[in-house]
């Protein structure tokens, strides 16, 4: 769920109480810090919308601005680089992701996903997935490739996804949310929607993609039965695309996104609708895959990341989600293959949008109306403290 | 005589072309209703009155009747300037939605006519297209 806090529902319960049958909240529940020995500072200001971030070094960032701009920021100084193809702006789309190639440093690549219209239909649109080279002479793009492109078009504001991440076989994942078509796209493979896709790295197909060679259907899906991914990262001692989606009322949730695999949208599901009726009463189907974990009430998740570094003793596995519904920073700690405990992190700092690790381990924070913030521990020196 | 005739007939066709061009205000509500569903709802509730300090009401609101240039203009721009609302000040940010400007003249005579507002003007599609970012 994306704007509104299913919380919310509780003030209007009583008008509607026949239809107020929101599942119970799923534990573990979300707990406040005891202790803080953190604190944050502002890297980038003055963002409204910082939908996707990319290190090219520690103090190097390229920022999306759903609005449309693509950002190149230095030591928090802003620079716009040009050459973006038409971003459509419509309710929950827009520019959103972005990310470096793997070679990068020798190849100049970036991706990013757009909400579009690449066919002049005035149909509406959908997400597509872009290459380009990154020029920093002349702060534009060069070379500019559409890779994929979902269809139809729809004006249905809906649902985009999007994330981009690579495993470390060549691929390169990611994501087209429903597109507010429920009933039409998640368990259809020969549309686009609610799937997760894999591509190699130039946008070619894998012949190794799951429905490869079967008739009509869009090959470069990798799973589906999706809602909205908005949070995607590759768990590299685990070798696992690990990602997240919201929920309608209730009902987000991490999924491990496996070849072939359907993730039950919208049969199966731990939500029911905005305006709090049902919409299925099932939770588990044969042939469809349980959640990992999932979140109710929901949160609005938007951005994940895994800590690997050694910069936050405690934090070190522990996997970090933005909640757009709550204002904070979100993180799950994950034991025998399940949620043991949920914490705040950087309670009340606004929408969080986006969160990612950055290349010396610092996690870094996107967050709606403020900036990029990066989160310090409190024995380095802070600028600004909680 | 024969140029007022000539401009008389001149202006009723443009007069009946302009109010044949917008649909009647009964059906701008309903399709108003539709995209009020699909972008404003989650934030601004099924009811029209928003979060207290966090989502504005727009249900019986003074400052969306006394201000509707500029509420229509927040809806094609987008705002961020501070606002004061029944008393309430909201300092949050309203995205641009993308939407086209027949559907801001539709959501606008929704709003303005559901949870208790009503409003005699039924708002044109020239209307909205005619208003810039600083109105």
């Amino acid at each position: 769920m994306e704007y509104l806090l299913s919380s919310i529902g509780l003030l209007f319960c009583p008008l509607v109480l026949l239809y107020c049958q929101d599942r119970p909240d799923n534990p573990p529940f979300i707990e406040s810090p005891k202790e803080v020995d953190y604190g944050y500072q502002v890297v980038v200001d003055s963002l409204e919308i910082p939908w996707g971030m990319d290190f090219i070094s520690e103090n190097e960032l390229l920022i999306t601005e759903k609005k449309g701009e693509l950002i190149y920021a230095v030591d928090g100084q802003k620079t716009q680089i040009s050459g973006l193809p038409f971003v459509y702006q419509r309710g929950q789309g827009g520019l959103l992701d972005v990310a470096l190639h793997p070679d990068y440093r020798n190849n100049k690549v970036i991706y990013f996903v757009t909400a579009t219209n690449t066919e002049n239909d005035d149909q509406g649109g959908n997400t597509a997935l872009y290459s380009a080279v990154l020029n920093l002479e002349d702060f534009r793009l060069d070379d500019l490739t559409l890779l994929y492109k979902a269809t139809p078009n729809t004006k249905r504001p809906h649902h985009w996804g999007s994330r981009i991440i690579f495993d470390d076989q060549g691929y390169l994942y990611f994501a087209v949310g429903d597109r507010g078509q429920r009933d039409i796209t998640p368990q259809d493979l020969t549309t686009d929607g609610g799937k997760i896709y894999r591509l190699h790295l130039d946008g070619s197909i894998p012949q190794d993609n799951p429905f490869v060679g079967q008739p009509s259907v869009k090959e470069a899906i990798f799973s589906y039965g999706h809602r909205n991914p908005q949070g995607m990262f590759f768990h590299n001692e685990k070798k696992e695309i690990w990602l997240h989606e919201h929920g309608p009322r209730g009902g987000d949730e991490i999924n491990i996104s496996r070849k072939g695999l359907n993730y039950g949208w919208p049969v199966i599901s731990y939500g029911i609708n905005y305006s709090g009726t049902i919409f299925t009463d099932k939770t588990h189907q044969e042939g469809m895959e349980q959640p990992f974990y999932y979140w109710t009430p929901s949160i609005g998740p938007s951005g994940m990341a895994i800590s690997t570094s050694d910069i936050y003793p405690d934090w070190k596995g522990n996997i970090f989600v933005g909640s757009l519904t709550f204002s904070y920073l979100e993180r799950l700690v994950i034991e025998n293959n399940q949620v043991v405990k949920r914490e705040k992190v950087l309670d009340e700092i606004g929408r969080v949008r986006n969160v990612k690790q950055s290349p010396e381990g610092y996690l870094f924070v996107g967050v709606e109306n403020l900036g990029i913030i990066k989160i310090i521990p409190s024995h380095e020196n802070l600028s600004t403290s909680l | 005589m024969k140029t007022f005739l000539l401009l008389f007939s001149l202006s009723s066709t443009i007069l009946f072309f302009t109010v044949q061009k917008n649909k009647p205000l009964k059906e701008s509500i309903a399709d108003g209703e539709m995209i009020y569903n699909d972008f404003c709802l989650q934030c601004h509730l099924p009811n029209g009155k928003g979060v207290e300090g966090a989502f504005p009401a727009l249900a019986q609101a003074d400052f969306l009747f006394k201000n509707i240039d500029r509420s229509i203009a927040s809806l094609k721009y987008g705002t961020q300037e501070p606002i004061i609302i029944n008393g309430i000040e909201y300092n949050g940010l309203m995205v641009d939605q993308g939407l086209e400007d027949q559907e801001v003249a539709d959501v606008m005579n929704y709003i303005l006519n559901s949870w208790g507002n009503s409003h005699p003007h039924m708002i044109t599609f020239e209307r909205v297209q005619s208003i810039k970012p600083n109105d």
